[in-house]
């Protein structure tokens, strides 16, 4: 089909052949990772069958981890790290009054917190990284090559600083990320409810994602191949780890004891939560013997009623959150097709109950719904690989939470709202207070309150240096770019001097480059000749794939596009790249791929532009659609 | 910033103008009433083409300009389907400028009606239903923002911009008013966003 060509050239020098890319379900508990192979989306087991692995790290004194079910065996004085996914992106203020404070000792001394460990701090970005590293490393050694890319999946709820977070651990682990996804879009992929008879085009889904940590609920619409995502809501701090210290905290009450006498205790008093929980999913009633340090404290009969009064409050926040998704999107409770259930805690016989009659249908759990996120994230990465022969997925997400500047008085302006598709660019002006004010403090927030103080701080800089003016005599257009993966990118400029502040948000609460830079250097397996030679391939990688889609436009429309003189000098730079990839020089084969891509530039814009003008002068879109479908 | 202005810039000289018209971008006569059906597939169209998932594999420039190009065909579909940016997106591309404060003269009896509003939404929380009472007001709500919809589409078409303007003013009111519901809402069911 003529008219998708612009996004071949990339891909059409070599067509058949498959680039292994994985997607990666980072969860709060357990991890996965999993991808397309001969067409079929599996999930990746470990050489033992094991096919997630549990979200578990204990460090060693020399530095390496354990990860998984073998970091769960004591064997240091420092408990294995859970649930770091609920630390992401946070500072050590989000630490006071968490029971995440309670199991672990931190240190609070660095921008993060970081969990005392055997190797020193350790900041949950480097814990996530050692989980990653270890799902990358699988993938690598079953698929027996090197991998393009991930796809890395996120709760849709997570904010910036989150956001940045994995990325930064995925950069840690040698990842490369292709995009950050959301977690229920995901799974909206993965159970291809837009193929088919079942739901009509046009169809709204909803999908429930309750997970160890974190719940989501999004509302999509689909259309052959295309994921709009309407809608979505939810809460980062809500999940079944709720459950298991809401049943800790019973136990302890039923067993008379105030206080666990130390962490070990409590660690085993959170396992048997977990499994009383389990148990309970398939039996009416479970006995207990709940064990304290080797001694029965308490024995007597937990009944599901019980543990649904323990559940019902949980399930009732997801409610709520659901009423305000369907508000957010328009949508009427009755117009949605289908739901699906997605996230270990889903299992729990109440939530699925609630949820049915909320929806006043049966819900979806046909695809096991610990597995569903990874295997929707390996057909997205799939896709962006450039394996799918024809591009037929579009997976159209939004922004979960309101952006904004902080104005007078404390208040939030949005800029972008929430449920905004991206990526998105969006300015607003702003102007002086003061006569003869030369500088302006720019606070960038997140959240949807009004004071600036019950939102999330992103990030705080400062455009300075334009003229003295009257108050409201200068215009400061401030620009909020929100990116595929959901990151944001805030610019200033002051019109009449040209006075421009660019930054990449960094959250206040995130690791500086500096310090992700250094444990990169600290990190075991890279040592510095390892690091040198990787990043001389990887360039390498990165100037083949230019020089490919280059000439390969140039060979089907250059001459079209491109004067004598512009396709001579392209031409040439072409032949520069070429040269310095038969050096070991990586400076050279940089500025030689720069040279070539700003050389090419506006020749990659009149292609573009080209195929869309193609696709405005008059094209039957009903004949297209039609054929589409 | 400097290299993203440039980059608009020569895109502007080779074809798509980022800042123009968005009903031209979506192949449709400029005016209030859209075919919502051929915006939304439209939209698909363009996105399927632009979006940066389809330049992944693709040069830096290429990456960049697919992510101005579909930032702006999100914005164009937002302002399309929405009837009230619509109008407001109309009003500027005749010149009219509805973020100024000049001009406040409205209707006292308008006014009138939206302080009764607004004393039901307030009183809301500490009625037996509250619930009920917020459905009541947002149904009263949607027929003025029908009504307002009407004129402004005659006034539109009758190329009547004071009167359009007027409209939409009495209208982003409206809307306003809407959204604080929303948020009551949302703080009913204990969720306050």
């Amino acid at each position: 089909m003529a008219l998708l060509q612009i996004s071949e050239p990339g891909q059409s020098a070599a067509p058949h052949q498959h680039r292994l890319a994985i997607g990666i379900d980072l969860g709060t508990t357990n991890s996965l990772v999993a991808t397309v192979r001969s067409g079929v989306a599996d999930v990746l087991p470990d050489a033992s069958g094991a096919r997630s692995l549990a979200s578990v790290v204990a460090f060693k004194a020399d530095g390496t981890a354990d990860v998984g079910e073998a970091a769960t065996v004591e064997s240091s004085a420092y408990l294995p790290i859970r649930s770091a996914k609920r630390l992401m992106g946070k500072g050590a203020d989000d630490l006071e009054g968490h029971w995440l404070a309670e199991h672990h000792r931190f240190d609070r001394s660095g921008s993060v917190p970081a969990f005392e460990t055997a190797a020193g701090p350790k900041t949950a970005v480097a814990v996530s990284a050692e989980i990653l590293a270890a799902l990358k490393a699988r993938a690598e050694h079953t698929l027996g090559g090197d991998l393009v890319g991930a796809v890395i999946t996120v709760p849709a709820y997570f904010d910036d600083a989150q956001r940045q977070a994995t990325k930064d651990a995925a950069a840690l682990a040698g990842l490369n990320v292709l995009r950050l996804l959301n977690e229920p879009t995901a799974a909206a992929v993965a159970y291809g409810l837009d193929q088919g008879e079942a739901l009509g085009a046009g169809s709204v889904v909803a999908i429930y994602d309750l997970g160890g940590g974190t719940f989501d609920i999004s509302l999509l619409r689909l259309n052959a191949g295309v994921f709009e995502v309407l809608a979505t809501a939810g809460h980062t701090a809500l999940g079944g780890d709720d459950i298991d210290h809401a049943l800790v905290a019973w136990l302890l009450e039923k067993s008379g004891l105030r206080a666990f006498p130390d962490d070990a205790a409590r660690a085993e008093a959170v396992a048997q939560a977990r499994q009383i929980k389990e148990r309970l999913s398939a039996a009416t009633s479970v006995d207990v013997d709940f064990v304290v340090n080797g001694e029965s404290v308490w024995q007597g009969e937990f009944a599901r009623e019980a543990f649904d009064a323990l559940v019902s409050p949980l399930a009732e926040r997801t409610l709520g959150l659901c009423r305000r998704v369907l508000r957010d999107a328009g949508v009427e409770r009755d117009e949605v097709a289908s739901v699906v259930m997605v996230g270990g805690s889903t299992r729990v016989p109440l939530v699925r109950e609630q949820v049915s009659r909320f929806f006043d249908q049966d819900v979806l759990t046909d695809i096991n719904p610990d597995e569903v996120v990874a295997i929707g994230a390996a057909i997205q990465a799939d896709a962006l690989a450039g394996n799918r022969p024809e591009d037929d997925l579009l997976l159209l997400d939004v922004t979960p939470l309101s952006l904004g500047l902080e104005t007078m008085g404390g208040l939030a302006e949005k800029v972008i709202p929430r449920n905004t598709t991206i990526p998105v660019a969006r300015a607003q002006e702003f102007t002086t207070y003061k006569d003869g004010q030369t500088a302006m403090a720019l606070h960038v927030v997140q959240g949807e309150r009004e004071m600036v103080s019950d939102c999330r701080s992103l990030a705080r800089f400062e455009l300075a240096g334009f003229p003295a003016r009257v108050a409201g005599a200068l215009r400061i257009q401030v620009l909020f770019q929100v990116d595929a993966d959901g990151l944001l990118t805030v610019s200033a400029i002051e019109r009449e001097s040209g006075t421009v502040a660019s930054v990449d948000v960094k959250p206040s609460y995130g690791l500086s480059d500096g310090e992700i830079e250094s444990m990169l250097r600290d990190s075991m397996d890279l040592a510095a000749e390892d690091m040198q030679a990787r990043a001389l391939a990887e360039q390498r990688v990165e100037a083949s794939r230019v020089l490919e889609a280059i000439t390969a436009a140039l060979d089907s429309d250059g001459d079209e596009h491109l004067s004598a003189d512009e396709r001579a000098a392209i031409d040439a730079s072409v032949i520069a790249v070429q040269g310095a990839l038969a050096s070991d020089d990586r400076d050279a084969i940089n500025a030689a791929v720069q040279a070539l891509e700003k050389g090419s530039e506006a020749f990659v814009e009149r292609r573009m532009n080209a195929s869309v003008r193609r696709l405005m002068a008059g094209r039957d879109l009903d004949e297209l659609e039609s054929r589409n479908n | 910033m400097e290299t993203e202005v440039t980059s608009q810039e020569k895109v502007s000289d080779s074809g798509i103008d980022l800042s123009a018209d968005y009903f031209a971008l979506f192949a449709i006569e400029p005016g209030f009433e859209v075919d919502l059906v051929h915006v939304s597939r439209q939209y698909r169209h363009l996105q399927g083409l632009l979006h940066p998932d389809r330049h992944t594999t693709a040069s830096a420039a290429q990456r960049r300009w697919s992510m101005q190009a579909s930032s702006f065909v999100n914005d164009a579909h937002d302002t399309l389907r929405k009837p009230l940016r619509r109008a407001v997106y109309l009003l500027s591309l005749a010149g009219i400028s509805t973020d100024e404060e000049t001009d406040t003269q409205m209707d006292p009896m308008f006014l009138m009606e939206q302080m009764e509003l607004r004393e039901a939404i307030e009183s809301a929380p500490s009625a037996n239903d509250p619930h009920a009472v917020l459905l009541d007001v947002r149904g009263q709500l949607s027929r003025a923002m029908s009504a307002e919809q009407v004129s402004f589409a005659e006034a539109s078409a009758a190329h009547d911009w004071s009167a359009a303007r007027d409209t939409v003013r009495r209208w982003q009111f409206l809307d306003k008013l809407g959204r604080e519901i929303s948020d009551l809402e949302a703080h009913l069911d204990g969720d306050a966003p």
